[in-house]
């Protein structure tokens, strides 16, 4: 077994799993029923992906892995997930903020993937890259609709900005596990997407006319590596409770 | 109960006929394009089934039916396979099912494939409505009640209407 791809691929999947498991928060709490739809719509696409990625670290690991068992029954300092995933909600400016953010690294993050060596890596990226299109989309739209809007949505836009940022430099720090995948052309190589992506957020935040935050801000990081923010451990108690309480319990 | 004996992959396609998208459930699976491949080897039957969205919940409830299906008309031994790439796109999807959607009151894919960019705040063309059949329709979200959906809204008929979006 391949311990770094195995690792690679729970990072991957963890992303996409407590990113929808955040978003479904909103469900039934949207602004409209139409956006309420829309988020939670997000969430399901990036769980299909999660389960992707963990079915097949599960093949990887192999003696009793499952997709369950590596969703519902690892704990916080084994999750693999970026810091920005995990923040909270907030208001609708953060949640589509933390979603513009994601999806552009997911759109650039999948382009690369699906020219990996690895087949099912590849497989996996080119199936969601279509629908990260749309999330891509959806958010920038909401990014400038908010930006460029009131003078209050436009402070909530700010805010989220000032607590967000923080978290987007840890994405293109590459983690050992994803040196190793890009080395074995099976990953993407994350820092060389960096130049992209702030390009594209200049240009959603020019349109919705945002200044882009200074450069040489203390940026957090360690989610890549099991060292998470407070939010995370609640999040799993809630999505983890029913395994926990009930091993093997199913619908 | 038929036995399975000179057992065709035709025998095969024409029984997937019958099995339909639990949530759209005038389409077959034939008519949504997702069934790649059929196989028979010696007695057992190999159908390929690639997913429409990678977290459509219908997936699983599908792949169910189509083991039920085989299974009554006397193939004991299924076996389903998934594959991802390539990926699955609205233009595999048969003619006949997008009259058929017409007809439910959903409005089918484009024939061309449009507005898959990033760009925001662009438009599809004109989407036409399937009950008064006017281009004087406007998008109200472009998720709609399944992922493979968005929310249209006639101008002229006002009758709100699903639209299944090019994939």
């Amino acid at each position: 077994m391949n311990n770094q791809l195995v690792n690679y691929l729970l990072h991957l999947a963890d992303n996409t799993l407590i990113l929808a498991q955040r978003n479904s928060e909103w469900c039934g709490h949207g602004p409209v029923l139409e956006q309420d739809i829309a988020i939670t719509n997000i969430s399901l696409d990036l769980i299909g992906q999660s389960r992707n990625f963990y079915q097949y670290a599960a093949t990887l690991i192999g003696n009793s892995a499952t997709e369950n068992s590596l969703a519902y029954l690892r704990t916080e300092r084994e999750f693999k997930n970026l810091l920005l995933v995990e923040q909270p909600n907030g208001d609708w400016a953060a949640t589509t903020l933390r979603q513009f953010f994601f999806s552009a690294y997911q759109y650039l993050l999948y382009q690369q993937l699906q020219k990996g060596n690895d087949a099912q890596i590849a497989a996996i990226a080119e199936k969601a890259f279509k629908e990260v299109t749309y999330h891509l989309r959806w958010s920038s739209e909401w990014i400038i609709r908010l930006g460029d809007g009131t003078e209050e949505s436009k402070d909530r836009m700010l805010n989220a900005v000032d607590e967000l940022w923080r978290f987007t430099g840890e994405i293109f720090q590459p983690a050992a596990y994803e040196t190793e995948a890009a080395k074995n052309v099976c990953g993407a190589d994350v820092s060389a997407l960096q130049k992209d992506w702030l390009k594209k957020v200049q240009e959603i935040f020019e349109e919705a006319t945002l200044s882009m935050p200074k450069e040489n801000i203390y940026m957090q990081r360690g989610g890549k590596d099991g060292v998470h923010t407070e939010h995370l451990g609640y999040i799993l108690a809630e999505m983890q409770y029913l395994q926990r309480v009930y091993p093997g319990n199913e619908w | 109960m038929t036995e399975a004996i000179n057992i065709s992959t035709s025998a095969v396609w024409k029984i997937l006929e019958q099995v339909n998208d639990p949530e759209v459930p005038v389409l077959s699976v034939i008519d949504l394009g997702i069934i790649r491949n059929v196989e028979i080897n010696n007695d057992e039957v190999i159908v390929t089934v690639t997913p429409t969205y990678s977290g459509c919940p219908a997936t699983e409830v599908i792949n169910m039916s189509i083991r039920f299906a085989l299974i009554e008309n006397g193939f004991k031994n299924v076996q389903l396979k998934t594959v991802l790439s390539p990926a699955w796109t609205t233009e595999w999807m048969t003619e006949a099912g997008k009259e058929k959607l017409k007809a439910y009151g959903i409005a089918p894919p484009k024939p061309m494939q449009q507005v898959c960019t990033p760009i925001s705040f662009q438009e599809e063309e004109a989407i036409q409505c399937p009950h008064c059949n006017s281009y004087h329709t406007k998008l109200i979200s472009r998720f709609g009640s399944t992922a493979c959906k968005a929310l249209y809204q006639c101008e002229d008929c006002k009758e709100p209407f699903d639209y299944f979006k090019c994939h």
